[in-house]
């Protein structure tokens, strides 16, 4: 359990890079959202055999930690975290698919194989994108700025407090389940039955912290919508953002660079 | 200046499953009064304490703030009005930063961010945690939770500090810290606590609360020399009321 705290107090700890000064954090919240939406939208947007394609979409997330000043120990061990939840979606994919798509030598690469290492690159682009998102922008600021692009407060706020009430079923679960080790001393409790009512406790407690806080909430005059700090402002370099990068993906979209070096080796040795 | 009245009148709630928490409550306090709610585990003090912003809804009986009584329609004004810090900060303190956490209040109030940042300011100095600004609430300790909790509440300026056991949990010089802040406030001043000593040193008036009814309201000093009234709603003596085991000295 306590790998899941450490995880929370991980998740807690990109909220604080949210409150970085570079200039990829000082960007209108809207124009790095759609920026995020349209590059997740590309990059899934291929079918499940492509490799190549994808490489090239590296470009962004790199280009963001470096200017968004990010810690890359940080963001490499929440990629590492995600890649056995890939595998174990994929998994299958090379048993159930063996058709050979790719011939090294006497090495035949099964189409399985292939899709498992697409579906790999793409998660691993699309979360990175949404992490450094976050990382940038912070949760809050993200949920605003969904509103203000016209998604309706009910699913913002809902988004909100999903994200806070994570935090506390997960402070809620630590401290069960430290009571429950420290009470079987050592050995496995009393096993699953003990762990039943365990959860409904947890679920129980969760519930009635989560009413305290959203009472404290209420008390200093929430109703219903965040005010992030950040205010909005829709500049010149929030244009250049969002046409740059929008242009960059359709760009890489479009035109395979495996084809066209394919092509261009052709064209020059005929 | 009268407008910050807290007037209840025939209060009483009753929880879901059916438990009586509060019956036939009624005092009035009168502005810059400084009061005690104290009474033993479970004899309503908290479920009074949350009626008086309407985070919780009397099943009956009136409760008004500064002659605005509480209704639906008034709730956002008495909100603004009474700020309340409860017993729990981690309850309190859900935003990313202290900073983020004092400016909650303020912004949904619609202030201005320059004004949000100024408030944010003063309410950390006036507590003496404005070093503490960049720090995630979860980093912090006991004492230091405590005061943002405040400083969370004193930002919003409000005109009555209603406060659930504020010192629950401190270590004595934290306890010793806050008292010194809580004396400092002009504000009226609402508090419950098991702290006897603190309630001696900080409030005129004692209201004694048994099973969700007011046994008794009126001086302090009155109340805590009264021992049956002590004795039948499971309370003790501040220490220094009581008299010294080792020497054998009478207490005050
Ligand atoms: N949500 C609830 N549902 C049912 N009963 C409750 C609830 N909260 C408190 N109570 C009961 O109401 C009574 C008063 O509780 P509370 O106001 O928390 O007491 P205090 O703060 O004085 O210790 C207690 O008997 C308690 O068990
Ligand atoms: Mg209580």
């Amino acid at each position: 359990m306590n790998v899941i705290s450490a995880a929370v107090i991980d998740l807690k700890q990109l909220e604080l890079l949210a409150q970085g000064q570079t200039t990829v954090h000082g960007h209108d919240a809207r124009v790095k959202v759609l920026v995020t939406l349209f590059f997740i939208v590309s990059v899934v947007s291929y079918n499940r055999y492509e490799i190549s394609g994808l490489l090239p979409f590296i470009f962004f997330p790199v280009t963001m930690v470096y200017r968004a000043n990010l810690p890359i120990p940080y963001l490499a061990r929440k990629m590492l975290l995600i890649c056995p939840l890939v595998l174990l979606i994929g998994i299958f994919n090379p048993l159930f698919d063996r058709s050979t798509l790719w011939q090294l030598g006497s090495l035949e690469i099964s189409g399985g194989c292939i899709s498992l290492l697409s579906l790999l690159i793409r998660s691993l682009l699309t979360i990175g994108a949404a992490l450094i998102l976050v990382a940038t922008t912070g949760f809050t600021t993200i949920c605003q700025a969904l509103e203000r692009l016209g998604i309706p407060d009910v699913f913002t706020v809902q988004l909100l407090f999903l994200h806070r009430y994570i935090f506390v079923l997960v402070e809620e679960a630590e401290r069960a389940s430290r009571a429950r080790e420290l009470r079987s001393c050592g050995s496995k409790g009393r096993g699953i039955a003990s762990v039943g009512s365990l959860i409904g406790h947890l679920l129980l407690r969760t519930w009635q912290r989560a009413e305290r806080i959203h009472t404290a909430m209420l008390s200093r005059g929430f109703t219903g919508q965040f005010h992030g700090h950040r205010q909005a402002h829709f500049g010149r370099s929030d244009l250049i953002f969002l046409v740059g990068w929008s242009a960059t993906f359709l760009l890489m979209r479009t035109i395979d660079p495996a084809a066209l070096l394919g092509r261009f080796i052709t064209g020059y040795f005929p | 200046m009268s407008h910050h009245i807290v007037e209840v009148k025939n209060l009483r709630h009753v929880y879901p499953d059916g438990t009586v928490a509060l019956s036939n409550v009624s005092f009035r306090i009168t502005h810059g009064e400084s009061v005690a709610i104290i009474g033993a585990n479970g004899a309503g003090k908290s479920t009074l304490l949350q009626h008086l912003n309407g985070c919780i809804a009397a099943t009956a009986g009136e409760i008004a703030i500064g002659h605005t009584p509480l209704t639906r329609g008034t709730l956002p004004h008495i909100r603004r009005t009474v700020g309340m810090v409860f017993q729990y900060p981690d309850d309190q303190l859900f935003m990313p930063t202290v900073f983020e956490d004092v400016a909650f209040g303020p912004l949904n109030q619609g202030l201005p961010d320059d004004m949000v940042a100024e408030r944010v300011r003063e309410a950390l100095e006036q507590v003496g945690a404005a070093h503490l600004s960049a720090k995630p609430p979860y980093h912090l300790s006991g004492g230091e939770k405590k005061r943002v909790a405040i400083a969370t509440v004193l930002a919003m300026s409000p005109d009555v500090l209603v406060m659930d056991e504020p010192t629950s949990g401190l270590d004595p010089t934290a306890r010793r810290q806050l008292i010194t802040l809580l004396r400092r406030f002009q504000h009226t001043k609402i508090f419950t606590s098991h702290d006897l000593d603190m309630v001696l040193d900080l409030c005129p008036r004692t209201i004694v609360l048994h099973e969700g009814t007011i046994m008794a309201d009126g001086a302090t000093g009155d109340i805590f020399a009264d021992d049956r009234l002590l004795e039948a709603c499971r309370l003790e003596k501040p220490f220094v009321m009581q008299g010294c085991p080792v020497c054998g000295m009478k207490g005050k």
